[in-house]
């Protein structure tokens, strides 16, 4: 039944199903993510099993990672091991549900790690505790394994919680991803600035370029392995190519004289859209990226920037001051007539379009504060999700249910920081980076 | 990890740029002396009160413009201040400028590069309209990347909402 029902049960319910008595139980495990009031999901994760000798720190600190990740997303609350009745000494023994129940545990997490030398594999299963049944995937499918390297190991434990997440809310995933940012340091009048890519988490930071020149709005490829951003290296904005493996860049062709910012890939990764500016005006171009060819796709005198795909590729919606005010539009991805979406009062700048296509991300400025937003592709159900001093440049998880964004405090010792949010309005809290940090940009799931 | 080896020719480009860089008052200094051989004694060539020095074009003459909030049209002042900048550079036509656009912080990064781009193009189009050569002028936007006054009101943001002037010797620029 729990299988069957997985598929079935789809956003819009409003409830939190809460433990039920032993039998009467009717209901799967399932946050629904949507619901405004929901109470966090009590689980339990004891450390995994090691099932070789150098898998013992490993058991420990993937189940750590598991309850960060679940934890973190303000759905589920973790049951502290002081509170066990049972402990777990066998991956493959039975659950004892009566003492998960007893501690209102409606989730547990078991797991087993084993080291081969530079090998690591996690094995992980879910039970649904009141109902006494394993907690299967949409395909039927029980416990699971991933294998990778002892130095990849928080990346399996991201894949276990990813897949808890999923049984549990019905929605994809996003704790195997990563977060490319500009990272700041110094006052706002000589602020230094470069690009770094994180974990989701903040874990594995790197740094991509040095801080000698300013860097702006890292934008990740479809496929997560390139980096779209404006520099200042050559003493214009100019878009650079970067490569994160290997951290080697290049510049987009661009004419003399002219300014090009705001780029981000087409959902293809072989298209760019950007901002061009030239003789004061701002339009926006996409450019096939391995023959560097433009093709104009705004032409008024009016500023036009932050473009953003539709998640199939036909679509743009952007940014515009053509009535007087910057607002949001979407036109066809090849240019065109552009139809205004945004009708409430005040500024509207930085449109995302969701991964999952319904919703679109935006900067709102409205009577001296700025929100980060979201609302319909018609305009319509516009909600604010957050307020303050400046909050800017929303970018989305892989599966559309959080936004990240810079935050900048007030005044001259003013400082930026990326938080995070969900598009409820729930859950708000600062994403963890050594310096400041602004200009988030998420990645796809990792494969 | 391989690392970026051309920040230093960076630093180095951005500093030729900034209108304080202790060297470039220097280089200026020399092309003040041989510019200005008509000037009268007991000036020292290159400071303020050498009316053929960049420190004289931004303390005398006044190397910048400010501007409403999201607005790109010159005022009657900075119109004053532009004329005065065009004087000086009809007379010391081996100087080229890039004018540089600013915004305040109020506006999101993207827009803001915009309307920079705006502000220093109006001060191009004006120079241009008496008299400049077009090719003597090249503009640049900052956004908001670069405030020179940092409180969070508008007394700052006035002074950040601004096009500055910024001279390039001729022997500096190929």
């Amino acid at each position: 039944m729990l299988t069957r029902l997985l598929g079935l049960l789809a956003l819009g319910a409003a409830t939190v199903f809460a433990a039920a008595p032993d039998t009467a139980r009717a209901e799967p495990l399932r946050i629904v993510i949507d619901d405004p009031t929901i109470e966090p999901l009590p689980f339990a994760v004891p450390s995994f099993q090691p099932e070789s000798g150098e898998a013992g720190q490993l058991a420990v600190d993937i189940a750590r990672v598991v309850s960060d990740d679940l934890t973190g997303t303000g759905l589920f609350r973790e049951i502290p091991a002081s509170a066990y009745i049972s402990t777990v000494s066998d991956f493959n023994a039975p659950v004892e549900y009566a003492d998960w129940k007893a501690i209102n545990a409606q989730a547990l997490i078991t797991g087993a790690v084993n080291v081969t030398g530079n090998s690591v594999n996690v094995k992980f299963r879910v039970y649904d505790v009141f109902s006494g049944e394993e907690l299967l995937d949409a395909s039927g499918q029980g416990g699971l394994q991933f294998s990778g390297t002892v130095d990849g190991w928080r990346r399996m434990a991201h894949k276990v919680a990813d897949a808890v997440y999923s049984r549990i809310t019905g929605e994809g995933g996003y704790f195997d991803s990563r977060v490319v940012f500009v990272s700041e340091t110094g006052p706002k009048d000589n602020r230094q600035k470069r690009l770094a890519v994180m974990d989701y988490d903040g874990a594995n930071l790197k740094y991509l370029t040095e801080s000698g020149s300013i860097v702006l709005a890292p934008r990740f490829s479809p496929s997560g392995d390139r980096v779209l951003y404006t520099s200042y290296e050559s003493g214009f904005p100019r878009i650079y190519v970067l490569d994160i493996g290997t951290v080697q860049r290049r510049a987009l062709q661009s004419a003399e004289g002219s300014m090009a910012f705001a780029p981000r890939f087409s959902p293809s990764g072989q298209t760019v859209v950007y901002s061009l500016s030239q003789g004061g005006n701002t339009d926006i171009y996409s450019m096939d990226i391995n023959s560097g060819q433009s093709v104009r796709l705004t032409n008024t005198p009016a500023i036009e920037t932050a473009p953003s795909f539709s998640p199939d590729g036909s679509q743009i919606v952007f940014e515009s001051d053509r009535s007087g005010s910057p607002q949001l539009y979407v036109m066809p991805a090849t240019g065109g007539e552009a139809t205004r979406i945004s009708f409430g009062e005040g500024r509207y700048g930085t449109p995302v379009w969701s991964p999952r296509g319904d919703l679109v991300a935006f900067t709102k400025q409205n009577k001296g504060r700025f929100h980060i937003g979201v609302m319909r592709l018609d305009g319509s159900e516009e909600r604010l999700l957050t307020a303050s001093f400046l909050d800017e440049g929303p970018t989305w998880a892989p599966n559309g249910r959080v936004i990240m964004f810079a935050r900048e405090t007030q005044g001259a010792g003013g400082s930026s920081s990326l938080y995070s949010v969900d598009i409820s309005g729930r859950n708000l809290k600062p994403v963890r980076t050594p310096e400041g940090g602004s200009d988030p940009s998420w990645s796809p799931l990792q494969d | 990890m391989k690392r970026i080896l051309t920040s230093t020719l960076l630093i180095s480009a951005l500093a030729v740029s900034a209108c304080t860089n202790p060297d470039r008052f220097g280089a200026d200094g020399m092309g003040g002396a041989n510019a200005g051989a008509g000037v009268n004694a007991g000036v020292v060539p290159g400071s303020a009160n050498d009316p053929t020095s960049t420190a004289y074009f931004q303390q005398a003459v006044g190397d910048r413009v400010l501007f409403l909030v999201d607005q790109s049209t010159l005022t009657d002042e900075g119109r004053a201040t532009l004329d005065g900048q065009v004087a000086w550079l009809q007379a010391n036509s081996d100087y080229q400028a890039v004018i540089e656009g600013h915004a305040d912080e109020q506006g999101t990064r993207e827009y803001n590069i915009a309307l920079g781009g705006r502000r220093a193009n109006a001060v191009r189009e004006y120079m241009i309209s008496r008299g400049i050569a077009a090719s003597r002028l090249k503009t640049i936007s900052y956004g908001k990347e670069r405030p020179i006054e940092i409180c969070s009101a508008e007394a700052c943001y006035a002074k950040n909402r601004r096009a500055v002037t910024v001279l390039a010797g001729g022997a500096l620029t190929s």
